[in-house]
């Protein structure tokens, strides 16, 4: 398959190493001397961007963590005047407060370029047309496609995520060659094309660029095979710039990093040591080359690690293992994210639903993620009456779908029915093989 | 009169209600009325019986959400149009009926009707004013 930037991406580690250790010293020259933020976490580090001589000098840096995106929301981290912006996102703040990615003219041009040899890499040239079924809006995904497609020159149908029915006709009518969406909604639109009696076979789509939501080798398995398609894992984080930080090429073994602008780190959680290639550990990013929103050793909280060894496609760059977990409890579903304490605190509201709930998570018939929580009906909110029970469940579903955009089924359980271990009860049970 | 309903919570699973009533007659306790109100995920047993106390005791200590509910057993006089009066009497009263079943009670030509409303003291009220009987226990 051809690959879109072969200076880049097959360049040779000397190459890469000079050009990374220049941008990475501009990046730190850069927000030390525009964003008062970092200029006083390297103060307080002691270090000033002089320190950076090599590219081991970047474990002086200090790391960043979502944490501090938040407090400084919305402009705080912003490393160019607010006149060069020239578009904005924001993550979905289901967690917190949102994180801000902003991007300059070079920002965009750089987001297309990571994503057209994200396309590329699933087979994508000019002549293709793209099936985009990310959301546009505020999210990354589909405009970060949508600026990738333009950058490669393909054709967009640019028709967002859910409708189903529509997608469905487009397909039909438009014979789009690729597919991007999240792993389960293209699982979704093969159960509901075969309601339908289409047959994808018949279709010419050739490929999927899925990511946004972990998934596993068993669904890449369904989906190939279901869609009659390759399927391809893509990565990427709002705080970085969105999907195009690292992607898989037609090998499908691990996803390549855009090494040139993103500087991959794996380091051991607990004490933030830096790891070596092969060791499994929290996946740590720093940004080369943004001008908007530069970050400095991001804490992705993903856990991984670096497959450093020749790559049959040709491309040089290092790439992550498929995603092995997460360093916090974070739960993803339908891509939203969630943790269990935020539920927590809904159900903590409602009086007498604690402290006896657990919270499964499944893919069920329709493939989408499905969240189920058990409530214990205890003695405080127990009624003879049915309608009062129906309403309490209407208020811990409704509760939870204002606060978190979650929709889950709520189920009524008898007390002590939640298997509880020493005592405590087990609060997750995650069925999705991810 | 007010008499006690034996109220439980019950999840929608085979066997489960072989398990409530096992308990109950390994203890002698003789059911006069019974009825099961159900949702897809959860149903919720009403029963009257000879020793309510004592039955809730020993759900409670077999791991049920069980409690004693005020409801009214109404004889009923055993012909068609009856239950309707009674009905209608609601109505006109404005007292509302939560729910309602019919007991195994049968005394001589009268049928008991076991009723839960919202206002158990106006509905008592209103139907020994209109000459209806309602039964002490079963």
């Amino acid at each position: 398959m051809p690959i879109w930037n072969k200076e880049a991406e097959c360049a040779t580690t000397e190459t890469l190493q000079k050009l990374q250790l220049e941008r990475l010293q501009k990046t730190v020259e850069r927000v030390y001397a525009r964003v008062p933020f970092y200029r006083k976490k390297l103060d307080a580090a002691g270090v000033t961007p002089d320190s950076i001589t090599c590219l081991k000098d970047i474990a002086k840096l200090p790391f960043t963590t979502k944490g501090d995106l938040r407090e400084t929301y919305p402009y705080g981290l912003l490393a160019c005047e607010q006149n060069e912006l020239v578009e904005i996102h924001t993550s979905s703040g289901t967690t917190g407060t949102p994180v801000v990615a902003a991007y300059t003219e070079n920002d965009l041009a750089m987001w297309g370029e990571v994503m057209a040899r994200t396309l590329s890499m699933a087979g994508c040239e000019k002549g293709d047309t793209v099936q985009n079924g990310y959301g546009y809006g505020m999210f990354t995904g589909g405009l970060g496609i949508h600026h990738g497609a333009r950058c490669l020159g393909a054709n967009i149908l640019p028709i967002s995520s859910g409708n189903t029915r529509r997608q469905l006709q487009m397909m039909r009518d438009f014979g789009p060659t690729l597919l991007t969406c999240t792993p389960s909604y293209s699982l979704f639109l093969a159960e509901a094309a075969r309601e339908e009696g289409m047959d994808f076979r018949e279709l010419p789509l050739k490929a999927g660029c899925f990511g946004a939501e972990p998934w596993s080798e068993n669904m890449r398995v369904e989906i190939e095979s279901k869609l009659d398609i390759k399927a391809y894992d893509i990565y990427g984080l709002t705080e970085l710039i969105g999907p195009g930080v690292a992607s898989e090429c037609e090998c499908q073994n691990g996803k390549h990093i855009n090494e040139d602008y993103f500087y991959p780190e794996i380091i051991n959680p607990e004490t933030g040591e830096v790891l070596a290639d092969g060791e499994k550990g929290e996946l740590v990013i720093t940004s080369l080359q943004r001008e908007g929103s530069p970050v400095i050793r991001f804490r992705t909280r993903d856990i991984t690690y670096m497959m450093r060894e020749p790559c049959a496609c040709g491309r040089t760059t290092v790439r992550i293992h498929r995603l092995l977990g997460r360093t916090d409890d974070l739960m993803i579903i339908r891509g939203v994210n969630c943790f269990p304490s935020q539920i927590e605190n809904v159900l903590m509201r409602i009086e007498g639903t604690q402290p006896h709930y657990q919270i499964v998570i499944d893919r069920g018939a329709t493939h989408l993620d499905e969240i189920e929580i058990r409530v214990e009906v205890e003695d405080a909110i127990f009624s003879d009456v049915t309608s009062t029970l129906e309403r309490l469940r209407k208020r811990i579903h409704d509760e939870l779908k204002s606060e978190l955009g979650i929709s889950a089924h709520i189920k009524l359980v008898e007390p002590r029915s939640i298997q509880r271990s020493e005592g405590k009860a087990q609060r997750i049970i995650d069925k999705r093989s991810l | 009169m007010i008499i006690k309903q034996i109220s439980i919570f019950m999840e929608n699973t085979t066997g489960r209600l072989a398990d409530v009533t096992d308990l109950l007659a390994r203890a002698g306790i003789n059911l006069r009325a019974i009825s099961i109100a159900d949702t897809t995920d959860f149903g919720i047993l009403r029963m009257v019986a000879d020793q309510p106390e004592e039955a809730v005791r020993l759900l409670r200590n077999a791991g049920f959400t069980a409690r004693e509910t005020d409801v009214i057993g109404v004889e009923v006089p055993d012909h068609p149009g009856e239950l309707a009066r009674i009905m209608a009497l609601f109505r006109a009263e404005g007292v509302s009926i939560e729910y309602l079943y019919a007991s195994l009670e049968h005394k001589e030509d009268k049928a008991v009707i076991v009723l839960k409303v919202d206002d158990i003291k106006a509905g008592l009220a209103m139907l020994e004013k209109h000459g209806f009987s309602t039964i002490p226990s079963f």
